[in-house]
């Protein structure tokens, strides 16, 4: 017996031993916890996160990061930041139509062959910051800078890193870690080395309903709208996904009670 | 089918019928008069949650390919379109990819009643190839289907597969060029996948077919594995059967919904969200989860041919399986070694699963400690999975000793004192 509690004593202790090495292995960070609101079977987005993640993204990131799949009229279809409920076509949406007439886009050819500029519309897509990748790489030091339609879906617990590394630029970098000029550390990001530079600041841009525009609540924000625009049906899937849980629960206790009646003559 | 049929039309237009297309006598003789061994408990179920998987995935993937654009250019901007301004598109994508993997829990569960239980033996033995024939059908279509958004995963995924066949000697390289159409995963490729994707499904409901008419030829196995001697060990399948059916559908159903309303993208890969890029290797090329086993017993072998010929050699194991098991008994119930092996089986499957996911050189949490990397694991597991077929079941048949089974159906049911109580008779009259 004694011989066994030896060796199941030494047992845990080189586990002990053997776990943090494995752990300090990995290269970077996991991903901060983070609560949001649409999480859980009700979660919902909320209006005012999502319309000052939009502003968010259309004062800082839209410089550097398009949504190719994205329309401005999305901005004011249901479950979207700028829905409103007398205005069912989101064409018609002031609010939406404001945001678009901003834009200028190309738009044509014309009778004459020729391509014109015109302010844009919500029908039309979110403007893309470069006409081709090569001209996005040119501009960012070689890196093409990710398209965000559906960034949240793309990235591994996507939430939660796309906030971490938006906040995660306070790190010293390790010492056998060369950072070059145009690069910057940043332990979330795989390898650690990303060339966005960091980007939040405290009150870079002053939100209109009086919201402190703190680092924190802008990467907030940001992550809410970006998670709306990877998935924009959200809200409608939860909705439409408890009606038929309803439906299917109430079906399967009819079920089992018709199973028990039927079953009732019979052993087996 | 087994036995006279107990069909009787009534009207005058089914009489008719009766005559010239007994389709409707068919229908009663399969599904509602066909005698099924009383005892049956929920695993068998499967089959019935299997067809109404089939069904589902054939009807989303005939609306979805309304609005799927077969191209590399366009293919990832059409799935998102479905899935943003087409009509409950999102549902039908939802429901579709994550139908693929419920098809698979269903199937898995399904082929391991059959080895617990033994059904594969005689006189069960085309039946159970009809279905390996689908599993490996349903695996095509899995793999042809994951290919169609062009994500980062399906592209690579494809290239990581077709690459397989050039390990077959002199003809590897034709083989894969004819495969993509090209000379490397391309937009021929994405096409022919797109045409073959479309057509395996209809391959399956045929194979389908013939699986269940072998089923009814000899009727179902059952959990004691005992043949069914009189009528008494039978129940008709309606509505017995049909009703224990429907309600195990429906709770499959809740499963099913889980993943389609509250976490869509569980059991998919975040990668394939990114537009495929033949210059950016993934860090991490991991097929669906339904496939990983597979993929862990193809790294198992340091050469190349040799994985590709043990991956497909486990699919390949099954179509003899049922000339391999030299026991008498069917039943796992009745086979007291018998059960410890096919545990350690089913343990080995999840195990290669979980190698699957890992990289090779990782180390095996706690068992770690012990110098054992996934690759071992692996290695180890894969042994045990063919050693599971080709040493243990026709060795242990010629040695166990069977536990003592009831001498039928009905007696395993109604224990010996109250024999005759309760004869389907009195049901078959309601």
């Amino acid at each position: 017996m004694k011989i066994i509690q030896r060796l199941l004593v030494a047992a845990v202790g080189v586990l002990a031993l053997a776990v943090p090495t494995a752990w300090a292995a990995g290269e970077y960070y996991k991903p901060n916890k983070h609560v949001w609101s649409w999480e859980g079977p009700f979660g919902t987005y909320d209006r005012g996160e999502l319309q000052r993640g939009f502003l968010v993204y259309q004062q800082v990131c839209s410089a550097c990061h398009g949504m190719e799949q994205l329309h401005l009229r999305n901005l004011g279809e249901q479950g979207g930041p700028f829905y409103l409920a007398e205005y069912p076509n989101a064409n018609d949406n002031p609010i939406v139509r404001a945001i678009a007439a901003e834009y200028i886009v190309e738009d044509g050819p014309d009778e004459f062959g020729d391509m014109f500029e015109r302010p844009g519309r919500p029908s039309d897509r979110f403007p893309y910051p470069y006409a081709n990748q090569a001209q996005g790489r040119a501009a960012n030091g070689g890196a093409y800078p990710p398209d965000f339609s559906v960034i949240v879906k793309a990235r591994k617990q996507g939430p939660e890193y796309i906030r971490s590394l938006l906040l995660g630029y306070d790190y010293e970098p390790p010492d056998d870690l060369e950072v070059r000029p145009g690069n910057y550390y940043n332990p979330y990001f795989p390898g650690g080395l990303l060339a966005m530079a960091p980007q939040l600041q405290d009150d870079l841009i002053e939100y209109p309903d009086g919201a402190p525009a703190t680092r924190e609540q802008m990467a907030h924000d940001v992550v809410t709208f970006l998670a709306w625009a990877s998935e924009p049906h959200m809200e409608a899937r939860k909705r439409m996904g408890l009606m038929v849980m309803i439906y299917l629960l109430a079906l399967a206790g009819l079920l089992y009670a018709a199973y028990r009646q039927v079953w009732s003559n019979v052993k087996h | 089918m087994s036995g006279p049929s107990t069909y009787e039309p009534k009207t005058g237009f089914t009489r008719w019928l009766d005559k010239r297309l007994p389709i409707a006598r068919l229908g009663w003789d399969s599904f509602v008069d066909f005698p099924t061994p009383r005892n049956l408990n929920y695993w068998w179920t499967f089959g019935g949650i299997l067809a109404v998987c089939l069904m589902i995935q054939i009807l989303t993937g005939i609306v979805l390919a309304m609005h799927y654009v077969p191209h590399i250019d366009y293919s990832c901007a059409s799935v998102e379109r479905i899935d943003r301004d087409v009509n409950f598109g999102w549902l039908l994508r939802n429901s579709h990819a994550n139908g693929a993997s419920m098809f698979f829990l269903a199937v898995y569960l399904h082929m391991l009643r059959g080895l617990y239980y033994g059904s594969y033996k005689a006189p069960r033995e085309l039946l159970w190839i009809l279905g390996v024939v689908i599993y490996l059908l349903m695996m095509a279509a899995a793999f042809l289907g994951y290919v169609l958004p062009w994500g980062q995963m399906s592209f690579w995924g494809a290239m990581v597969i077709t690459n397989l066949f050039g390990a077959l000697p002199v003809v590897g390289t034709p083989v894969t060029e004819w495969l993509w159409g090209g000379f490397s995963v391309g937009n021929a490729t994405l096409n022919r996948f797109f045409s073959l994707h479309y057509l395996i499904p209809f391959l399956i409901a045929g194979v389908v077919g013939l699986h269940i008419w072998a089923l009814h030829v000899p009727g179902n196995n059952n959990p004691t594995g005992l043949t069914v001697k009189t009528g008494a060990d039978t129940l008709p399948f309606h509505p017995y059967y049909t009703v224990k059916d429907g309600f195990a559908i429906v709770v499959f159903l809740i499963i099913f919904a889980f993943f389609v309303f509250y976490w869509p993208d569980a059991l998919g890969h975040a990668d394939n969200y990114v537009e495929a890029d033949a210059l950016v290797t993934p860090a991490h090329i991991v097929p669906e989860w339904y496939l990983l086993p597979f993929y862990a017993i193809l790294r198992a072998v340091p050469d190349k041919l040799g994985g590709v010929i043990l991956m497909f050699g486990a699919i390949g194991v099954l179509f003899i399986l049922p000339w391999l098991d030299t026991s008498r008994v069917r039943s796992m119930r009745y086979r007291p070694m018998g059960r410890w092996f096919f545990l350690f089986f089913v343990i080995a499957c999840l195990g290669l699963g979980w190698v699957g996911a890992e990289l090779p050189d990782n180390k095996v949490p706690v068992l770690g400690v012990l110098g054992l990397d996934f690759l071992w694991m692996g290695r180890i597991l894969t042994l045990y999975y063919f050693g599971y077929f080709l040493v243990v079941l026709p060795l242990l048949g010629l040695v166990e000793k069977p536990a003592e089974r009831p001498a039928s159906i009905e007696r395993s049911v109604l224990g010996k004192d109250t024999f005759g109580a309760a004869a389907p008779v009195a049901a078959l009259a309601e």
